[in-house]
Protein backbone atom coordinates (compact mmCIF):
# COMPACT_ATOMS: atom_id res chain seq x y z
CA UNK A 1 0.00 0.00 0.00
CA UNK A 2 1.34 3.35 -1.38
CA UNK A 3 1.28 6.63 1.55
CA UNK A 4 -2.07 8.18 1.26
CA UNK A 5 -0.76 10.74 -0.74
CA UNK A 6 0.18 8.35 -3.44
CA UNK A 7 -3.61 7.31 -3.71
CA UNK A 8 -5.76 8.33 -7.17
CA UNK A 9 -8.00 10.77 -5.54
CA UNK A 10 -11.50 11.08 -5.64
CA UNK A 11 -13.32 14.61 -5.45
CA UNK A 12 -16.89 14.64 -4.67
CA UNK A 13 -19.42 17.14 -6.01
CA UNK A 14 -22.43 17.51 -3.80
CA UNK A 15 -25.01 19.98 -4.05
CA UNK A 16 -29.02 20.46 -4.09
CA UNK A 17 -31.22 19.15 -7.07
CA UNK A 18 -30.61 22.10 -9.83
CA UNK A 19 -27.90 23.46 -8.02
CA UNK A 20 -25.20 23.47 -10.95
CA UNK A 21 -23.01 20.70 -10.33
CA UNK A 22 -22.93 19.15 -13.95
CA UNK A 23 -22.16 22.39 -15.68
CA UNK A 24 -19.77 22.96 -13.02
CA UNK A 25 -17.87 19.52 -13.51
CA UNK A 26 -18.56 19.89 -17.57
CA UNK A 27 -15.90 23.48 -17.19
CA UNK A 28 -13.31 21.49 -14.56
CA UNK A 29 -13.37 18.55 -17.62
CA UNK A 30 -12.61 20.75 -20.40
CA UNK A 31 -9.27 21.56 -18.70
CA UNK A 32 -6.52 19.70 -20.10
CA UNK A 33 -5.21 18.89 -16.55
CA UNK A 34 -8.06 17.35 -15.54
CA UNK A 35 -8.70 14.90 -18.71
CA UNK A 36 -7.32 12.09 -17.19
CA UNK A 37 -10.51 12.05 -14.96
CA UNK A 38 -12.60 9.08 -14.68
CA UNK A 39 -16.98 10.28 -13.16
CA UNK A 40 -19.52 8.60 -11.55
CA UNK A 41 -22.34 10.27 -11.94
CA UNK A 42 -25.36 9.20 -9.28
CA UNK A 43 -28.34 10.89 -11.50
CA UNK A 44 -28.17 12.52 -15.36
CA UNK A 45 -29.73 15.71 -15.43
CA UNK A 46 -30.15 18.02 -17.80
CA UNK A 47 -26.71 19.15 -18.58
CA UNK A 48 -24.97 16.72 -20.84
CA UNK A 49 -21.15 15.32 -20.36
CA UNK A 50 -19.10 15.29 -22.56
CA UNK A 51 -16.47 12.95 -21.23
CA UNK A 52 -14.22 9.87 -22.09
CA UNK A 53 -14.97 7.76 -18.95
CA UNK A 54 -18.35 8.72 -17.50
CA UNK A 55 -20.48 5.74 -15.74
CA UNK A 56 -23.28 6.05 -14.17
CA UNK A 57 -24.29 4.40 -10.86
CA UNK A 58 -27.49 3.66 -8.91
CA UNK A 59 -27.41 5.20 -5.35
CA UNK A 60 -27.80 2.26 -2.83
CA UNK A 61 -26.71 2.30 0.52
CA UNK A 62 -25.78 -0.71 2.64
CA UNK A 63 -26.76 0.46 6.81
CA UNK A 64 -23.86 -1.20 8.83
CA UNK A 65 -25.17 -3.48 12.02
CA UNK A 66 -24.69 -0.09 14.00
CA UNK A 67 -27.12 1.34 12.74
CA UNK A 68 -24.84 4.59 11.83
CA UNK A 69 -25.99 6.69 8.69
CA UNK A 70 -22.49 8.24 8.22
CA UNK A 71 -20.73 4.79 8.81
CA UNK A 72 -22.55 3.25 5.47
CA UNK A 73 -20.95 1.36 2.92
CA UNK A 74 -22.34 2.38 -0.41
CA UNK A 75 -23.00 0.04 -2.06
CA UNK A 76 -23.09 1.82 -5.41
CA UNK A 77 -20.04 3.06 -5.55
CA UNK A 78 -17.87 -0.01 -4.06
CA UNK A 79 -18.87 -2.48 -7.34
CA UNK A 80 -18.32 0.75 -9.24
CA UNK A 81 -15.18 1.98 -8.22
CA UNK A 82 -13.58 -2.01 -7.71
CA UNK A 83 -14.91 -2.08 -11.25
CA UNK A 84 -12.93 1.30 -12.45
CA UNK A 85 -9.96 -0.03 -10.92
CA UNK A 86 -9.75 -3.59 -12.34
CA UNK A 87 -10.39 -2.41 -16.12
CA UNK A 88 -7.60 0.47 -15.54
CA UNK A 89 -5.08 -2.18 -14.21
CA UNK A 90 -6.31 -4.33 -17.73
CA UNK A 91 -6.24 -1.63 -19.75
CA UNK A 92 -9.86 -1.35 -20.55
CA UNK A 93 -10.34 1.86 -20.20
CA UNK A 94 -8.28 4.84 -20.80
CA UNK A 95 -5.78 5.20 -17.56
CA UNK A 96 -6.95 7.56 -15.38
CA UNK A 97 -5.29 9.84 -11.92
CA UNK A 98 -8.54 11.39 -10.73
CA UNK A 99 -11.85 9.78 -9.96
CA UNK A 100 -15.04 12.82 -9.84
CA UNK A 101 -18.07 12.10 -7.85
CA UNK A 102 -21.47 13.61 -8.66
CA UNK A 103 -23.76 12.62 -6.52
CA UNK A 104 -27.56 12.85 -6.51
CA UNK A 105 -28.80 15.74 -4.88
CA UNK A 106 -30.54 15.12 -1.91
CA UNK A 107 -27.32 12.68 -0.95
CA UNK A 108 -25.10 13.10 2.00
CA UNK A 109 -21.78 12.79 1.53
CA UNK A 110 -20.65 11.24 4.71
CA UNK A 111 -20.93 7.69 3.87
CA UNK A 112 -18.44 8.06 0.88
CA UNK A 113 -16.03 9.11 2.73
CA UNK A 114 -16.65 6.17 4.59
CA UNK A 115 -16.70 4.11 1.93
CA UNK A 116 -13.17 4.73 0.63
CA UNK A 117 -11.75 4.70 3.62
CA UNK A 118 -13.21 1.15 5.10
CA UNK A 119 -13.94 -0.49 2.24
CA UNK A 120 -11.13 -3.42 2.25
CA UNK A 121 -10.11 -3.00 -1.37
CA UNK A 122 -10.73 0.78 -2.01
CA UNK A 123 -8.56 1.87 1.04
CA UNK A 124 -5.77 0.39 -0.52
CA UNK A 125 -5.94 2.62 -3.92
CA UNK A 126 -8.20 5.23 -3.77
CA UNK A 127 -8.36 8.34 -0.99
CA UNK A 128 -11.12 11.00 -0.55
CA UNK A 129 -10.14 14.52 -2.17
CA UNK A 130 -11.89 17.79 -1.76
CA UNK A 131 -15.23 17.84 -1.13
CA UNK A 132 -17.17 20.72 -2.94
CA UNK A 133 -20.90 21.81 -3.02
CA UNK A 134 -22.72 23.75 -5.21
CA UNK A 135 -25.52 26.06 -3.87
CA UNK A 136 -27.82 27.59 -6.10
CA UNK A 137 -27.41 31.86 -5.33
CA UNK A 138 -31.47 32.35 -5.64
CA UNK A 139 -32.96 29.31 -4.56
CA UNK A 140 -30.10 27.75 -1.99
CA UNK A 141 -31.26 30.28 1.02
CA UNK A 142 -34.75 28.50 0.99
CA UNK A 143 -33.33 25.33 0.81
CA UNK A 144 -31.12 25.28 3.21
CA UNK A 145 -34.29 26.63 5.42
CA UNK A 146 -36.79 23.59 4.22
CA UNK A 147 -34.03 20.59 3.62
CA UNK A 148 -31.92 19.03 6.15
CA UNK A 149 -30.03 17.21 3.37
CA UNK A 150 -28.69 20.98 1.53
CA UNK A 151 -27.59 22.02 5.02
CA UNK A 152 -25.76 18.56 5.61
CA UNK A 153 -24.15 18.80 2.25
CA UNK A 154 -22.65 22.73 2.77
CA UNK A 155 -21.56 22.02 6.40
CA UNK A 156 -19.12 19.04 5.04
CA UNK A 157 -17.71 20.39 2.19
CA UNK A 158 -14.55 21.76 1.68
CA UNK A 159 -15.56 24.21 -1.01
CA UNK A 160 -18.78 25.84 -1.40
CA UNK A 161 -19.34 27.08 -5.15
CA UNK A 162 -22.40 29.78 -4.92
CA UNK A 163 -23.57 29.35 -8.45
CA UNK A 164 -25.73 31.19 -10.74
CA UNK A 165 -24.88 34.76 -8.52
CA UNK A 166 -25.93 36.71 -12.70
CA UNK A 167 -29.53 35.64 -11.66
CA UNK A 168 -30.01 36.62 -7.90
CA UNK A 169 -29.40 40.15 -6.68
CA UNK A 170 -26.90 41.73 -3.73
CA UNK A 171 -28.60 40.88 -0.82
CA UNK A 172 -29.68 37.51 -1.58
CA UNK A 173 -26.35 36.80 -2.44
CA UNK A 174 -25.12 38.25 1.10
CA UNK A 175 -27.61 36.81 2.98
CA UNK A 176 -27.00 32.97 1.36
CA UNK A 177 -23.36 34.03 1.94
CA UNK A 178 -24.13 35.05 5.61
CA UNK A 179 -25.88 31.47 6.24
CA UNK A 180 -23.04 29.50 4.50
CA UNK A 181 -20.16 30.55 7.19
CA UNK A 182 -22.44 30.13 9.76
CA UNK A 183 -22.87 26.47 8.68
CA UNK A 184 -19.21 25.79 7.95
CA UNK A 185 -16.29 28.50 9.07
CA UNK A 186 -13.68 26.87 7.05
CA UNK A 187 -14.70 26.13 3.19
CA UNK A 188 -13.71 28.80 0.89
CA UNK A 189 -16.51 30.31 -0.57
CA UNK A 190 -16.90 30.56 -4.50
CA UNK A 191 -19.13 32.30 -6.82
CA UNK A 192 -19.93 31.67 -10.12
CA UNK A 193 -22.15 33.29 -12.93
CA UNK A 194 -22.99 31.29 -16.02
CA UNK A 195 -20.48 30.57 -18.07
CA UNK A 196 -17.79 31.11 -15.33
CA UNK A 197 -14.98 28.56 -15.77
CA UNK A 198 -13.19 27.26 -12.43
CA UNK A 199 -9.45 26.51 -12.42
CA UNK A 200 -8.24 22.60 -11.93
CA UNK A 201 -7.10 23.70 -8.35
CA UNK A 202 -10.66 23.65 -7.43
CA UNK A 203 -10.11 19.66 -7.81
CA UNK A 204 -6.71 19.38 -7.14
CA UNK A 205 -5.72 21.16 -4.05
CA UNK A 206 -6.57 19.09 -0.70
CA UNK A 207 -4.90 18.08 2.35
CA UNK A 208 -3.16 14.89 0.64
CA UNK A 209 -2.15 17.08 -2.45
CA UNK A 210 1.73 17.46 -2.54
CA UNK A 211 1.71 20.26 -4.83
CA UNK A 212 -1.65 21.95 -3.47
CA UNK A 213 -1.80 21.03 0.10
CA UNK A 214 -0.38 24.40 1.36
CA UNK A 215 -2.40 26.28 -0.73
CA UNK A 216 -5.30 24.23 0.32
CA UNK A 217 -4.24 25.28 4.41
CA UNK A 218 -3.93 28.90 3.50
CA UNK A 219 -7.21 29.20 1.99
CA UNK A 220 -9.17 27.70 4.94
CA UNK A 221 -7.49 29.34 7.62
CA UNK A 222 -8.04 32.41 5.50
CA UNK A 223 -11.87 31.26 5.27
CA UNK A 224 -12.43 31.40 8.92
CA UNK A 225 -10.25 34.10 10.09
CA UNK A 226 -12.48 37.26 11.39
CA UNK A 227 -16.28 35.80 10.72
CA UNK A 228 -16.64 34.88 14.65
CA UNK A 229 -19.52 37.41 15.09
CA UNK A 230 -21.35 35.47 12.51
CA UNK A 231 -21.42 32.41 14.09
CA UNK A 232 -24.21 32.36 16.40
CA UNK A 233 -27.48 30.48 16.65
CA UNK A 234 -28.50 29.20 13.73
CA UNK A 235 -31.98 28.18 12.80
CA UNK A 236 -30.76 24.19 11.92
CA UNK A 237 -28.32 24.21 15.55
CA UNK A 238 -25.61 23.83 13.02
CA UNK A 239 -22.91 26.11 13.74
CA UNK A 240 -18.95 26.16 13.12
CA UNK A 241 -16.21 27.67 15.57
CA UNK A 242 -12.49 27.60 15.84
CA UNK A 243 -10.87 26.90 18.89
CA UNK A 244 -7.12 27.73 19.27
CA UNK A 245 -4.55 26.02 21.43
CA UNK A 246 -1.12 27.85 22.23
CA UNK A 247 0.60 24.85 24.48
CA UNK A 248 1.55 21.61 22.10
CA UNK A 249 -1.36 18.89 21.80
CA UNK A 250 0.10 15.30 22.84
CA UNK A 251 -1.14 13.27 19.80
CA UNK A 252 -1.95 10.13 22.41
CA UNK A 253 -4.23 12.64 24.56
CA UNK A 254 -5.73 13.86 21.17
CA UNK A 255 -6.50 10.41 19.94
CA UNK A 256 -7.85 9.11 22.87
CA UNK A 257 -10.23 12.25 23.27
CA UNK A 258 -11.16 12.52 19.72
CA UNK A 259 -12.13 9.07 19.20
CA UNK A 260 -14.33 9.18 22.52
CA UNK A 261 -15.78 12.53 21.26
CA UNK A 262 -16.70 11.18 17.87
CA UNK A 263 -17.93 7.56 19.88
CA UNK A 264 -20.48 9.56 22.04
CA UNK A 265 -21.24 12.68 19.57
CA UNK A 266 -20.29 11.45 16.18
CA UNK A 267 -23.73 12.28 15.00
CA UNK A 268 -23.69 15.72 16.07
CA UNK A 269 -19.81 16.71 15.00
CA UNK A 270 -20.60 16.71 11.77
CA UNK A 271 -16.73 18.12 10.52
CA UNK A 272 -13.77 18.93 12.18
CA UNK A 273 -10.43 19.72 10.13
CA UNK A 274 -7.20 21.11 12.17
CA UNK A 275 -4.06 22.37 11.84
CA UNK A 276 -1.85 20.45 15.24
CA UNK A 277 1.10 21.36 16.54
CA UNK A 278 2.06 18.17 18.49
CA UNK A 279 4.54 17.86 21.20
CA UNK A 280 7.98 16.49 19.45
CA UNK A 281 6.27 16.97 16.02
CA UNK A 282 8.17 20.44 14.68
CA UNK A 283 5.81 20.09 11.38
CA UNK A 284 2.01 20.73 11.44
CA UNK A 285 -0.21 17.91 11.94
CA UNK A 286 -3.24 18.14 9.78
CA UNK A 287 -6.15 16.66 10.73
CA UNK A 288 -9.34 15.91 8.63
CA UNK A 289 -13.08 14.27 9.56
CA UNK A 290 -16.13 13.88 8.58
CA UNK A 291 -18.85 12.54 11.13
CA UNK A 292 -16.74 9.49 12.91
CA UNK A 293 -15.03 9.06 9.91
CA UNK A 294 -11.77 9.76 10.64
CA UNK A 295 -8.55 10.30 7.71
CA UNK A 296 -5.21 9.18 8.57
CA UNK A 297 -3.46 12.82 9.49
CA UNK A 298 -1.19 14.58 6.74
CA UNK A 299 1.53 17.23 7.19
CA UNK A 300 2.74 20.41 5.83
CA UNK A 301 6.28 20.94 5.62
CA UNK A 302 6.64 24.12 7.56
CA UNK A 303 4.37 26.30 9.79
CA UNK A 304 2.64 28.98 7.36
CA UNK A 305 3.33 31.60 9.49
CA UNK A 306 5.52 32.29 12.49
CA UNK A 307 2.61 31.23 14.83
CA UNK A 308 2.55 27.93 15.70
CA UNK A 309 -0.43 27.15 17.22
CA UNK A 310 -3.00 24.22 16.94
CA UNK A 311 -6.13 25.49 15.28
CA UNK A 312 -9.24 23.28 14.85
CA UNK A 313 -12.00 23.98 12.89
CA UNK A 314 -15.62 22.36 14.47
CA UNK A 315 -19.06 22.18 12.77
CA UNK A 316 -21.03 20.82 15.30
CA UNK A 317 -24.97 20.08 15.89
CA UNK A 318 -26.34 21.31 19.24
CA UNK A 319 -23.13 21.39 21.08
CA UNK A 320 -21.39 23.84 23.15
CA UNK A 321 -18.09 25.24 22.21
CA UNK A 322 -17.00 25.76 25.58
CA UNK A 323 -17.54 22.67 26.90
CA UNK A 324 -15.66 21.15 24.23
CA UNK A 325 -12.30 23.46 24.63
CA UNK A 326 -12.89 22.24 28.68
CA UNK A 327 -13.07 18.62 27.66
CA UNK A 328 -9.86 18.46 25.05
CA UNK A 329 -8.02 21.30 27.56
CA UNK A 330 -8.45 18.38 30.28
CA UNK A 331 -7.65 15.30 28.48
CA UNK A 332 -4.07 17.10 26.93
CA UNK A 333 -3.49 17.49 30.67
CA UNK A 334 -3.41 13.88 31.12
CA UNK A 335 0.23 13.41 29.31
CA UNK A 336 1.31 17.06 30.41
CA UNK A 337 -0.21 17.47 34.03
CA UNK A 338 1.54 20.88 34.52
CA UNK A 339 0.73 22.57 31.36
CA UNK A 340 -0.68 25.68 30.58
CA UNK A 341 -4.64 25.65 29.37
CA UNK A 342 -5.17 26.06 26.15
CA UNK A 343 -7.33 29.10 24.75
CA UNK A 344 -10.20 29.13 22.10
CA UNK A 345 -10.20 32.31 19.61
CA UNK B 1 -6.37 -8.84 2.27
CA UNK B 2 -6.80 -6.46 -0.70
CA UNK B 3 -7.38 -8.95 -3.17
CA UNK B 4 -5.88 -6.52 -6.15
CA UNK B 5 -2.43 -5.22 -4.48
CA UNK B 6 -2.36 -8.66 -2.01
CA UNK B 7 -2.02 -6.02 0.77
CA UNK B 8 -2.47 -7.64 4.09
CA UNK B 9 -4.81 -6.19 6.38
CA UNK B 10 -6.04 -2.78 6.75
CA UNK B 11 -4.41 0.49 7.59
CA UNK B 12 -3.64 0.83 10.87
CA UNK B 13 -5.72 3.19 12.95
CA UNK B 14 -5.79 6.84 12.89
CA UNK B 15 -4.52 7.37 16.38
CA UNK B 16 -1.09 5.41 15.89
CA UNK B 17 1.38 6.96 14.39
CA UNK B 18 2.35 4.50 12.41
CA UNK B 19 -1.10 4.91 9.50
CA UNK B 20 0.82 7.90 9.05
CA UNK B 21 4.41 7.74 8.90
CA UNK B 22 4.88 10.55 6.52
CA UNK B 23 3.12 13.04 9.52
CA UNK B 24 5.11 12.07 11.79
CA UNK B 25 9.05 12.04 9.98
CA UNK B 26 9.82 15.34 11.61
CA UNK B 27 9.84 14.16 15.10
CA UNK B 28 13.39 14.45 16.58
CA UNK B 29 12.93 11.83 19.28
CA UNK B 30 13.31 7.92 18.88
CA UNK B 31 9.60 6.66 18.90
CA UNK B 32 8.63 3.15 18.82
CA UNK B 33 5.26 1.69 18.41
CA UNK B 34 5.62 -0.29 21.31
CA UNK B 35 6.39 2.62 23.41
CA UNK B 36 3.43 4.46 21.87
CA UNK B 37 1.08 1.30 22.62
CA UNK B 38 2.07 2.12 26.65
CA UNK B 39 1.72 5.48 26.43
CA UNK B 40 -1.87 5.20 25.27
CA UNK B 41 -3.02 2.35 27.61
CA UNK B 42 -1.27 4.54 30.49
CA UNK B 43 -3.36 7.94 29.79
CA UNK B 44 -6.37 5.84 28.49
CA UNK B 45 -6.49 3.88 31.72
CA UNK B 46 -7.01 7.56 33.81
CA UNK B 47 -9.82 8.23 31.86
CA UNK B 48 -11.49 4.79 32.32
CA UNK B 49 -11.00 4.40 35.90
CA UNK B 50 -13.86 6.85 36.29
CA UNK B 51 -16.11 3.94 34.67
CA UNK B 52 -14.79 1.33 36.92
CA UNK B 53 -12.71 -0.24 33.48
CA UNK B 54 -9.02 -0.85 32.96
CA UNK B 55 -7.24 -1.22 29.41
CA UNK B 56 -3.96 -3.98 29.37
CA UNK B 57 -1.99 -5.07 26.47
CA UNK B 58 -3.09 -8.56 24.69
CA UNK B 59 0.04 -10.03 23.68
CA UNK B 60 1.46 -6.69 21.90
CA UNK B 61 -1.39 -6.87 19.38
CA UNK B 62 -4.46 -5.71 20.58
CA UNK B 63 -6.04 -5.17 24.06
CA UNK B 64 -7.91 -6.64 26.57
CA UNK B 65 -10.66 -3.87 28.70
CA UNK B 66 -12.01 -5.67 32.07
CA UNK B 67 -15.02 -4.10 33.68
CA UNK B 68 -15.67 -3.92 37.48
CA UNK B 69 -17.35 -7.59 37.45
CA UNK B 70 -14.59 -8.95 35.34
CA UNK B 71 -16.28 -9.18 32.14
CA UNK B 72 -13.77 -8.59 29.67
CA UNK B 73 -13.51 -7.39 25.79
CA UNK B 74 -10.92 -7.95 23.16
CA UNK B 75 -9.94 -4.26 21.36
CA UNK B 76 -7.95 -3.36 18.14
CA UNK B 77 -8.23 0.60 18.74
CA UNK B 78 -9.71 3.19 20.43
CA UNK B 79 -12.67 3.61 18.56
CA UNK B 80 -13.50 -0.19 19.68
CA UNK B 81 -12.42 0.10 22.73
CA UNK B 82 -15.23 3.17 23.07
CA UNK B 83 -17.84 0.84 22.26
CA UNK B 84 -16.95 -2.21 24.63
CA UNK B 85 -16.41 0.34 27.04
CA UNK B 86 -19.85 1.62 27.48
CA UNK B 87 -21.03 -1.89 27.10
CA UNK B 88 -18.94 -3.11 30.10
CA UNK B 89 -19.84 -0.21 32.30
CA UNK B 90 -23.37 -0.32 30.93
CA UNK B 91 -23.06 3.88 30.61
CA UNK B 92 -22.11 6.13 27.57
CA UNK B 93 -18.60 7.28 27.87
CA UNK B 94 -18.91 10.58 27.12
CA UNK B 95 -16.00 13.10 27.18
CA UNK B 96 -18.05 15.76 27.44
CA UNK B 97 -19.27 14.90 30.97
CA UNK B 98 -18.65 17.16 33.45
CA UNK B 99 -18.25 14.86 36.61
CA UNK B 100 -15.42 13.16 34.25
CA UNK B 101 -13.78 15.94 33.88
CA UNK B 102 -13.30 16.78 37.29
CA UNK B 103 -12.03 13.43 37.87
CA UNK B 104 -9.16 14.57 35.29
CA UNK B 105 -8.62 18.27 36.42
CA UNK B 106 -8.11 16.50 40.41
CA UNK B 107 -5.71 14.59 38.92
Amino acid sequence: MGAFSEQTPINVITGFLGSGKTTLLKGLLAAPDLSDTAVLINEFGAVGLDHELVQSVAENTLLLDNGCLCCAIRGDLQGALRDLLSQRQSGQVPYFRRVVIETSGLADPAPIAYTLLAEPVLQHHFRLGGIIATVDAVNGGGQLQRFPESVKQVAVADRLIVTKIDLADPVQIATLHTSLRRLNKSASIVEVADGDSQPPTLLTDDMYDVAGREREISQWLAAEVGEDALIHDHADHIHSFALTFHSPLDWTAFGIWMTMLLHSHGDNVLRIKGLLNVAGVPTPVLINGVQHIVHPPSHLPAWPSEARHSRIIFIVRDMDQVTIEASLTAFNKLANPGAAPGQAA
Amino acid sequence: MCALCGVLGGRGHWTESAAAPEAFASRAEAHTRARERQTRTRLVNNVLGHYGLRLGDWSGGSHVLRGPTGRTALVNNLSEMWAAADDLSHQPCDPLDPELLKRLERR
